[in-house]
């Protein structure tokens, strides 16, 4: 058994009984990449000596100070590639980003790294997240560990992958619409979307500024407790982030369930769910009931208007966000151009795939004079309702829960031709992103041999009650043991 | 002849005087930096990096909305204005677009000694883009080089309402408020490096007519004299336009320096698509009713009310007041000096006639000399007393503004004190007499030539020390005609 299959806190007590050093299990993970990585291609890049490196000060650290040390010292753990890391390039799964090296690292990684952690590398996603099956990347096909011809979810598919197949303890995915909680519920992993502003967004590359979080994917809801206590927090580099203290995550996961109110959303569970996963979850729902949980039907009435305003919000911010890729400083660039115009035409148009262009045409539309009040403005009104619904619906429960998503994973290529189809695989996360509240997905069971996540969505900085529930969900199903086996075969050209 | 009125608004931006650039740690003084050395991830708009606001720039512009008599609202918020220009590293600049720091306030200004007044419709805060650079016109360089050192320095825009009626008002308007925001210490008031620019929209409409004509946008004037030639040549252009029957089409123009005529930039159909909205990245502003009335409160006595209390309370006259009161930094010297026991009306004429020509040919400020207020002012009173002719004077002057030294000190050192003393005086003129009867009697009898060499006599028995009305004045009552 690989050492990458015990959780963290296993990890950290061996490396301070000097089981293993830091060196050793960055080995592990490395060969483990080099072993699995070739069938389920989540890493872009990795950045094997670098971690070495680090691996090296996390043992002179943990030998100096094995009290004061971070749990996070000398675990290994990777970066989904919209997250700028100093010195290793960064490209957000687009071509128009090739070959740029950021000269900072964003506020997540200094904090993992601070804590002692070590960097495997980065990790496939879709083109600037936007995506829900990975299929977007510019670079390459992600496969899902569990069945290598469906895909991983998107847009932290290499995230939720790596973490699934055990090529890393833990890693960092972003969530703007689902983008972590959907790969999380296909791979079989645990992904917590943090509220808006628990995690500091300097120096991820945005999506929507808006709604984009950081968050950890991790193979226990207890590693996700620990690295997100790492990486939350103000931040005075980001004016969006939190003062609220973070608090000890670990200590309130240990909770119960005993007593809580849970919100059952009539709304999400009328959708047209796959009988697999609506069986997994009325399964694990009524585990929850078993272990002391009231469950309380709940109704969020917004929902039904809530993807719509997420494919104009989203959009809008796109095309101001994405305007700073003109060629002119980083990427590709252009060749020879007789005009700024033609420059600007040629770098972004070899550069972005057609997701990105597609939502930059969208939002462009929506903010021009004559339709940004028919649009972006109403977008914003449905916003506020989608928000006011969970403002209600915490007052009377204490959390929501649901399937993360309606099926699970689908096959590569089912749904690229169908955008429509492809953008209502989020129907279930995106709520919680314009509301800007905590949520997460944790393994509940298998449907057809592949996981299905159920989704626990609390109030804003309402982390904890989340991982409480979803440490009662983990501790029912008794799965996160089972390990998916990928077998090598030779990859798919992207 | 035209039978129109002119109708001109001024926009004014502004960069402010802070250490650091309005969304990052970077120096707000950018001049003379090597090329990109004055940038960092946020004012390069990596991918990933995040604004935050700089504190200093919002009481800044707060603080000149105060003095603009502007209201500043409780809520504020940031917009991304959206476009795509080399310069502009984000591809938006982050302005204030339907929710700005202040909204609704006036300048008064004069021309030709009359005081009038104009509506001032906000003051916002934005960021600067960077500069380009071309070898030669831009549309003749093979390259466009791009330098980011100025990228997000805090710019302050000042838009006036459509009150001006002649070109001649503009340049008034812009003095005013210049002096205003340098009186504020929010602006240097620089033109020519381009710290403080103005725009112009200009239009022209039948006389008596209320509706606005078609709106002119007039840019790249960079002094008083550019303002008021531009405006000049744009109501000529369009009255000729109009007397012929032509429509004035609502464009962009720029005004050439060299041909001293305005250029046709972009048409109101190739006018930007701006798509302002809400930037995600910067929380709205809560503008704490504290924090504007502590502003207030800190405001300094501002351009005319000093000019008026200088020649009320010192009664000076007009001039010397609006000289002194040029720049706050004058003032407070002329009103050192006057505390140190100078006659104010004396004062201000040695410190703008005197003082002020040394400090010119020198190139420093009044308040940067090596001339104390309290060593002007020991100077003035001893000029005032007598004590010094002024010609004297002035030689000492000159000589401490170069060494530092003590004016007074070196009168006293070097003998240099005029004898003023009567009874003194008189021995000298009573010895001369005796000595010099003839010239004496020359001058009894009508010779008025003898009454100088008489003087000339005693000044050089007194060293030269002594005061020449004094020296006359006994003379000539000893020597009765």
């Amino acid at each position: 058994m690989s050492l990458l299959e015990e959780p963290i806190s296993e990890l950290a007590r061996g490396l301070r009984a000097r089981e293993f050093s830091s060196v050793e299990l960055t080995q592990v993970a490395l060969s483990e990449i080099e072993a699995k990585d070739g069938a389920v291609g989540a890493f872009l890049r990795t950045t094997g000596s670098a971690a070495l490196e680090q691996a090296r000060a996390a043992d002179r650290h943990l030998a100096a100070d094995p009290g004061g040390a971070s749990t996070l010292c000398g675990i290994p753990v990777a970066y989904k590639d919209v997250l700028c890391t100093k010195g290793v390039e960064t490209t957000a799964g687009s071509r128009i980003l090739e070959g740029f090296v950021p000269p900072y690292s964003a506020t997540a990684v200094l904090r993992l790294e601070a804590a002692g952690a070590v960097g495997l590398g980065k990790l496939n996603c879709d083109e600037f997240a936007m995506g829900s099956s990975n299929e977007n990347s510019a670079f390459q096909e992600t496969r899902n560990p569990w069945d290598l011809g469906r895909v991983p979810g998107g847009s932290s598919g290499g995230s939720a992958a790596a973490v699934a197949a055990r090529m890393a303890c833990a890693t960092l995915g972003s969530d703007t619409g689902g983008s972590i909680r959907l790969p999380a519920s296909f791979c079989g992993v645990v992904g917590v979307k943090p509220s808006y502003g628990r995690v500091s967004r300097y120096g991820l590359i945005p999506f929507a500024s808006s709604l984009d979080q950081i968050g950890p994917l991790t193979k226990t809801v207890e590693d996700a407790a620990q690295v997100l206590e790492v990486i939350a927090g103000r931040d005075s580099r980001d004016s969006t982030s939190a003062v609220a203290p973070v608090g000890d995550l670990t200590e309130l996961l240990r909770g119960g369930v005993e007593g809580l109110r849970l919100g059952m959303p009539g709304e999400y569970l009328a959708m047209d769910l796959d009988p697999g996963v609506r069986s997994v979850f009325d399964h694990a729902a009524r585990e929850l009931e078993a272990a002391g949980a009231r469950l309380i039907p709940v109704s969020l009435p917004s929902t039904e208007y809530a993807l719509a305003a997420y494919y104009v919000l989203a959009p809008a911010e796109v095309s101001s966000n994405l305007a700073r890729m003109d060629g002119v400083r980083f990427g590709p660039g252009f060749a020879s151009a007789s005009s700024l115009t033609e420059a600007y035409e040629q770098a972004r148009h070899r550069g972005f795939g057609p997701e990105v262009r597609r939502r930059i045409l969208l939002g462009t539309y929506v903010l021009s004079s004559g339709y940004y009040d028919a649009y972006y403005l109403r977008a914003q009104k449905v916003r506020t309702l989608v928000a006011q619904d969970f403002e209600r619906v915490f007052s009377e429960v204490d959390a929501v829960i649901s399937p993360t998503a309606p099926s699970a994973a689908f096959r590569l290529g089912e749904r690229v031709a169908d955008p429509l189809a492809m953008y209502a695989t989020d129907i279930l996360t995106i709520p919680a992103n314009l509301a800007g509240i905590s949520g997460i997905s944790v393994p509940a069971g298998f449907a057809a041999g592949l996981p299905v996540g159920l989704q626990v969505l609390g109030p804003h900085l309402g982390e904890g009650v989340c991982l409480r529930v979803a440490a009662a969900v983990e501790e029912a199903a008794a799965l996160w043991r089972k390990v998916p086996a990928p077998t090598p075969h030779e990859r798919r050209l992207a | 002849m035209s039978s129109y009125e002119c109708v001109i608004g001024l926009e004014v931006h502004a960069q402010l005087l802070t250490r650091s650039k309005m969304f990052c740690g970077c120096r707000a003084d950018y001049l003379g930096l090597p090329p990109n050395s004055n940038t960092c991830p946020v004012c390069l708009g990596l991918p990933g990096a995040l604004p935050v606001i700089n504190q200093r720039a919002i009481e800044y512009t707060i603080r000149t909305a105060l003095a603009l008599n502007c209201q500043i609202p409780e809520f504020t918020k940031f917009d991304r204005k959206n476009y795509f220009y080399p310069d502009l590293p984000k591809g938006y600049q982050i302005s204030q677009y339907d929710l700005p720091l202040s909204l609704g306030g006036y300048l008064e200004f004069e021309v030709d000694g009359v005081l009038q007044r104009a509506g001032i419709t906000r003051v916002h805060l934005e960021e600067d883009a960077g500069t380009l650079h071309h070898a030669g016109e831009i549309q003749a360089s093979a390259f466009s080089l791009v330098d980011l050192n100025r990228a997000g320095v805090p710019l302050m825009e000042i838009v006036g309402e459509p009150d001006l009626r002649a070109p001649n008002q503009a340049p008034a308007y812009l003095a005013a408020l210049r002096q205003t925001l340098i009186y504020l210490g929010v602006n240097d008031g620089n033109m020519e490096e381009g710290s403080l620019r103005c725009d112009a929209n200009v239009s022209l409409r039948p006389v008596g007519a209320d509706a606005l004509g078609a709106k002119v946008e007039v840019k790249n004037m960079n002094s008083f004299r550019s303002i008021q030639r531009a405006l000049e040549f744009e109501v000529g252009r369009q009255t000729e336009l109009l007397d012929q029957g032509m429509p004035i089409a609502q464009e962009t123009r720029g005004w050439s320096e060299l041909e001293q005529v305005t250029v046709s930039q972009r048409s109101k159909e190739g006018a930007q698509e701006y798509r302002y909205f809400p930037e995600p990245d910067l929380p709205p502003l809560l503008v704490t009713r504290e924090l504007v009335e502590d502003l207030r409160g800190q405001l300094p006595e501002l351009p005319l009310p000093k000019r008026t209390r200088l020649q009320t309370r010192y009664g000076l006259s007009l001039d010397q007041a609006r000289i002194l009161a040029d720049r706050p930094a004058d003032a407070d010297y002329f009103e050192a000096v006057v505390a140190a026991g100078a006659a104010p009306r004396t004062a201000a004429n040695w410190q703008i006639q005197n003082l002020q020509a040394l400090c010119n040919a020198a190139h420093v400020q009044v308040e940067e000399c090596l001339v104390p207020a309290a060593a002007l002012a020991e100077l003035v009173q001893m000029v005032e007393a007598d004590r010094v002719s002024g010609s004297v004077a002035k030689n000492v002057l000159s000589e401490a503004f170069g060494s530092g030294a003590s004016p007074a000190q070196l009168i006293r050192e070097r003998g240099l004190g005029q004898l003023s003393d009567s009874t003194e005086i008189a021995n000298l003129v009573d010895q001369v007499l005796a000595g010099n009867a003839q010239a004496a009697a020359d001058y009894q009898a009508g010779k008025d030539q003898a009454l100088g060499a008489l003087v000339g006599e005693v000044m050089a028995r007194s060293g030269r020390k002594a005061n020449p009305k004094i020296v006359n004045q006994l003379l000539r009552e000893r020597l009765p005609r």
